[in-house]
This record gives structure tokens, C-alpha cells and sequence, in this order.
């Protein structure tokens, strides 16, 4: 399996407006959409965060690999979503399509609830993109 | 494969440092930061376990600047050498773009190696890469051990064991004293970025 995705300047300021307008705008500290050789593919934040999304994603891949692998030991093909709480931020990995990830920090004052609704929609239309 | 980010004019390139357990891929990323201080923005990320040995990976960005109008970011990983590791050295090789082979020049560690690289092979099969079409290269490390009196291969018996079908260019090197560190490395971004040329014409 290879993955090579090749984005287009107007896919990647199309799929930057959604994750501004359904996450950013919405008080979602920082979105990552990153690849699962865990390159960073669009990077947005509110301007409140500065992490370092570099070695953010290559964890983020490392990490949602080993879950997978644990997926397929009790006979699941994946976990699609993984969730990690912390006391004031959170992260939320969604899996976007085969190889894509949409990775977000937010923190108390987002609802869980409300995120992964807010997330499902914009994956959805980030879909539609690729 | 390289991430190409035609909106930023940046490249993403994943380099990452293969061979046996103990051979000393995390020595040569540890030597690199500190050497490359300032032009390192983050700190090295590494996953270890309670006996210090990589369990998950090191990884080192590093920003290279600009070829063609487009910024370079390497990404250097390493990968646990260990055996019983198999599964996280594939999860790291996922949408590699080179390869640095670390041998261990150790006597003892011969027949290590050749397993290590056999390994390297399969796992790149496993994603449809060709070991002999990926940027490649080698390097013998601990040639320092020789000055203690421990025995060591030499770089003609590592050619022959390691090299003979590859033809990669390969440095004899001393992680741990940082020689031929820096060479190893720039010769494995030479490589890829010359490789990618093509791509971001």
C-alpha cells in the first residue's frame, strides 16, 4: 500500500475555508489534516495555540497505526475515531478517507458532542473534495 | 512519498534511519541535534522504553530551505531495531522517501545486519517499494570501537555482506563521536531531493 494524494492549491484552500468555518470559527483551538506517513497536509488555529504540529502528526500516525493494529487483534477492521481527554485540552482524531486523518486540540469550552458533529460535517465535505 | 503543498510552496520529505537493535540510528539523530541546534525549531520527539531503547520512534524536523521555489522540510525518523519490533518499524516506513541504513560494524553484530536489511526489504515490499529504486545509503557505524580493541568487520566484509547488489554509497562512522555523521546525512537529502526534482518542476 502507497499513498500518494496529491493536493491541488485550490483543494487545499477549499478544504482550509470548511475547517475555518465549521471548526476555527466555531472556538476549535487547532486542526490538523495530515496524511498517515504523518505529513501535515493543512495546518489552521485560532491564533491562541502554537504547537508543534510537526512531531504532533508523526505521533498522530504513529499512534492511530498502533490502534489499528490493536483494532484488528479483537477483529475490528479499525477505530475510526479515537479520542484522548486531557484536563484543559483535548485532541479528537477523525479518519477522513483511507489515509487521511483530521486530527483537533480544542479545549473545555467546546462540548464534545457539539465537536464530533461539527467534525463529521466537515469531513463530509472534505470528502467531497478529494 | 513526499507531501507536496502546492498553496505553501513546501515539501515535506520522510527520511528515515534503518538497521539492528542497538546499532546506533537514535546516536546519529541525537548527534544531528545537536550539532544542527539552530536550525532545529522543535525539540527531537523520541518514544522510549524504561531501558532507554527506542520503542516507537525518534523524529527530528529540519528545515533545509528552498530549492526550486519550494521550502524543504525534512523529517527524519528512526525506527526500534529491535526484532520483536516488526509492526512499528512498518507504521514508520508508511510514505518513506530515504533510507539510511545504520550496520553495526561489531563482529558479533554480522549476521544482525544482513537480517535487518532483509527485514528492511520485506517491509518495503509490503508497501510496493523496491529497495534497489528508493534513495539509499549506508553507513558502518561504531569504526570507533576499533581503538578499544573489540573486534570489528571491515568495511570491505560489510560491502561485501550488505552492498554487493545495492551499490548504495555507504560511510564508515562513529555515531558517537559524530564522524561521518553529518556526510551520511546530507548525502541521504542529496539523494531524495534530487529525486524529487522531477516532481516539482
Amino acid at each position: 500500500m502507497e499513498f500518494t494524494i496529491d493536493f491541488t492549491k485550490e483543494q487545499i484552500e477549499s478544504i482550509e475555508d470548511i475547517l475555518q468555518k465549521e471548526l476555527i470559527d466555531l472556538g476549535v483551538q487547532s486542526v490538523i489534516l495530515m496524511d498517515l506517513a504523518g505529513n501535515v497536509i493543512v495546518n489552521l488555529d485560532s491564533g491562541e495555540a502554537n504547537h508543534d504540529v510537526f512531531s504532533l502528526a508523526a505521533l498522530a500516525a504513529g499512534n492511530y497505526g498502533a490502534v489499528s493494529a490493536m483494532a484488528n487483534i479483537i477483529g475490528e477492521q479499525e477505530f475510526s475515531l479515537l479520542f484522548h481527554k486531557g484536563e484543559e485540552e483535548s485532541i479528537h482524531f477523525s479518519k477522513v478517507v483511507d489515509d487521511l486523518l483530521l486530527l483537533t486540540i480544542f479545549n473545555k469550552n467546546v462540548s464534545l458532542g457539539f465537536l464530533r458533529l461539527k467534525v463529521a460535517e466537515a469531513v463530509k465535505r472534505i470528502q467531497t473534495l478529494i | 512519498m513526499a507531501l507536496i503543498n502546492p498553496k505553501k510552496r513546501e515539501v515535506q520529505v520522510k527520511i528515515v534511519y534503518y538497521g539492528p537493535g542497538r546499532g546506533g540510528k537514535t546516536t546519529n539523530l541525537e548527534y544531528i541535534n545537536r550539532k544542527f541546534k539552530k536550525r532545529i525549531l522543535n525539540e527531537m520527539v523520541t518514544v522510549k522504553t524504561y531501558g532507554d531503547r527506542t520503542l516507537f520512534f525518534d523524529f527530528l524536523p529540519f528545515d533545509i530551505g528552498e530549492i526550486k521555489g519550494h521550502s524543504i522540510k525534512i523529517q527524519l525518523y528512526t525506527v526500534p531495531g529491535q526484532v520483536k519490533y516488526n509492526a512499528t518499524r512498518r507504521l514508520v516506513l508508511r510514505g518513506v522517501d530515504g533510507i539510511v541504513f545504520v550496520a553495526d560494524s561489531m563482529d558479533l553484530r554480522r549476521e544482525m545486519n544482513v537480517r535487518s536489511l532483509q527485514n528492511l526489504k520485506e517491509n518495503l515490499e509490503s508497501f510496493n517499494k523496491n529497495i534497489f529504486n528508493i534513495p539509499l545509503v549506508m553507513q558502518y557505524n561504531k569504526r570507533d570501537l576499533d581503538d578499544e580493541g573489540i573486534p570489528i568487520l571491515s568495511v570491505d566484509t560489510l560491502e561485501k555482506d550488505l552492498n554487493t547488489r545495492l551499490k548504495a554509497p555507504y560511510f564508515p562512522a562513529s555515531a558517537i563521536r559524530g564522524d561521518n555523521v553529518a556526510a551520511t546525512m546530507k548525502k541521504i537529502i542529496a539523494l531524495t531531493v534530487s529525486s524529487l526534482r522531477k516532481k516539482l518542476e
